[in-house]
């Protein structure tokens, strides 16, 4: 353990710490029944130290312990997107595959770090065998619904979600043994992003972006969110192999891609018409509500710094 | 070997609830009871061989280790591993289904389990659900149990998914979200007909499901 990643979760577990004594002290306040957005707000909080525990758990194993806990995110998100599609009898074998053969693969190649392949072997090989199996097995009603709700579920839940991991594998020169702490600030600016967001459209929202889908997300939570997104990655230059500068860019992209991973994921859900993608944490949502926009932020940071760094 | 569970068969059901936790994130979803000790009969929908391990998985361990599934003798009784499975692993009630050729009432089997303290899980449909409608007609077996140890409570559980999980015929389960949803229990009125009964307790079960847009 490198001394920035000790200072980077002594800060993470004072933010928490911070954060879940505000909230204690408002709930105490607060009068019984709790209002929505307190209880929200405790939820939020739970979850994150959650999360914390189980990034630092999977640090401590160094990228093995990366790679296995991004596996089994891509597995909670992959069963809980299935569940919502409707899937026949003769989907079976391809749903299975997705299970026992996608996830183990893709990560596996990035294990051995053979980008030529891992970049390509869900677009391109999966994509292509997975409606031919479904096709050897006759059963043609809603055919194409069927093919397409599998693939976007395994671009979505494996493939996205595979290129956090995949970050320790760059060879940013001058970043050698650092892989780690990329990946902490992608989470910690995408996740940060998240609450920033929120905290701006409870206080300034006034203009919603897409009412029909979301009512939370608005105009003012998205710019004040990104602009002090931003600000907490420059701040966190001393993770990356970036400048200041260059880490607020990065990370304000993360996060414009990380509003667009949130938006979609609700529209899937008020097209399925469920609250949440799960019941993971009791309470709490699903993996996906979780991780929903590290899911489109992910791939996009993952080619940025690939070009321009690499 | 009548009133509590071998070491076998509480080991066999952990290890059984941690697999369809791992497989289907079950959770129970107490609406109108919850577990409070008392013996109860648990009666659910029935479309796949893994039903009864995914209610006995909501259940805690103490409850768990006194519950047995009702399952067919036909069908576990045929060939040694699934006799094996059903005898010694699982905690099963075994009912002769076949009235010609049976030479034990389902009934006793089922009354002499209870007398001996078990909670036991019930499908009063009396075989897996193959069609599209989302319950069967209700045998008279949930009648009958409640006529004879009207003190036990009756308790509707309604399964969500499992038979998406693992369909008839399929050896392996997909991963899919699974919930399990109990019910106030159900009671036998007074003088109450069998008919009207089991219709009553068939709509307790069936209120349980979740509507098309994700309701209750």
């Amino acid at each position: 353990m490198s001394d920035d990643t000790t200072r980077l979760f002594l800060g993470l577990v004072g933010v928490l710490l911070t954060a879940s004594l505000v909230a204690g002290v408002l709930s105490l306040r607060s009068p019984q029944p709790l209002p929505a957005t307190l209880e929200n707000l405790n939820a939020r909080i739970k979850a994150w130290w959650i999360m914390v525990a189980g990034i630092s758990i999977a640090f401590l194993f160094g990228t093995g312990g990366v790679i296995l806990l991004f596996a089994f995110v891509s597995f909670a998100a992959l069963r809980e997107y299935v569940t919502l599609t409707s899937t026949r009898h003769a989907d079976r074998w391809t749903l299975l595959g997705m299970f026992l053969i996608i996830v183990p693969t893709q990560y596996y190649l990035i294990w051995i770090d053979w980008y030529g392949l891992y970049s390509i072997f869900i677009p391109v090989y999966c994509f292509l065998a997975m409606p031919a199996l479904t096709a050897i097995r006759g059963d043609t009603s809603r055919f194409l619904e069927r093919v397409s709700e599998q693939q976007w579920g395994i671009m979505l839940s494996v493939y996205c979600i595979s290129h956090v991991p995949a970050l320790v594998t760059l060879p940013i020169p001058g970043n050698e043994g650092r892989g780690l702490l990329l990946i902490a600030f992608l989470i910690a600016t995408v996740q940060g992003s998240d609450v920033l967001q929120y905290i701006f459209g409870k206080l300034f929202g006034r203009h919603k972006i897409a009412p029909n889908i979301s009512p939370s997300k608005t105009w003012e939570g998205l710019i004040g969110g990104i602009l002090s997104a931003s600000a907490l990655g420059a701040g966190l230059y001393w993770l990356t192999p970036f400048s200041p500068v260059e880490a607020g860019v990065l990370a304000g992209l993360a996060c414009i891609m990380g509003f667009f991973g949130g938006l979609v994921a609700s529209a899937i859900k008020r097209d399925r018409g469920v609250k949440d993608w799960g019941h993971l944490i009791e309470g709490h949502g699903g993996m996906l509500d979780r991780a929903d926009s590290l899911v489109f932020a992910a791939p996009v940071f993952f080619h940025i710094v690939r070009y321009a760094w690499t | 070997m009548r009133n509590g569970a071998s070491l076998l068969q509480t080991a066999a059901g952990a290890v059984l609830a941690g697999l369809s936790r791992a497989v289907t994130g079950v959770r129970p979803i107490w609406a109108g009871t919850g577990p409070n000790g008392r013996q109860r009969i648990y009666f659910a929908n029935h479309a796949s061989h893994g039903d009864f391990i995914l209610v006995s998985t909501c259940l805690t361990p103490p409850e768990r280790a006194r519950t047995a599934a009702v399952a067919g003798a036909d069908y576990w009784n045929a060939g040694t591993a699934r006799r094996f499975i059903a005898h010694r692993l699982l905690r099963t009630v075994l009912v002769e289904r076949n009235w010609v050729e049976r030479t034990a009432d389902p009934m006793q089997v089922m009354l002499s389990a209870l007398d001996a303290g078990q909670s036991l899980i019930f499908f009063p449909e009396g075989t897996r659900n193959m069609t599209e409608e989302p319950l069967l007609r209700f045998r008279s077996g949930l009648y009958n149990l409640a006529c004879a140890r009207p003190d036990v409570e009756l308790v509707p559980c309604w399964i969500e998914n499992m038979s998406r999980v693992l369909p008839k015929g399929a050896v392996l389960p997909i991963p899919l979200l699974c919930r399990v949803v109990f019910g106030a229990p159900v009671a036998l009125e007074e003088g109450e007909d069998r008919k009207v009964f089991l219709e009553r307790a068939r709509t307790a079960l069936l209120m349980l499901a979740p509507n098309k847009d994700g309701t209750r």
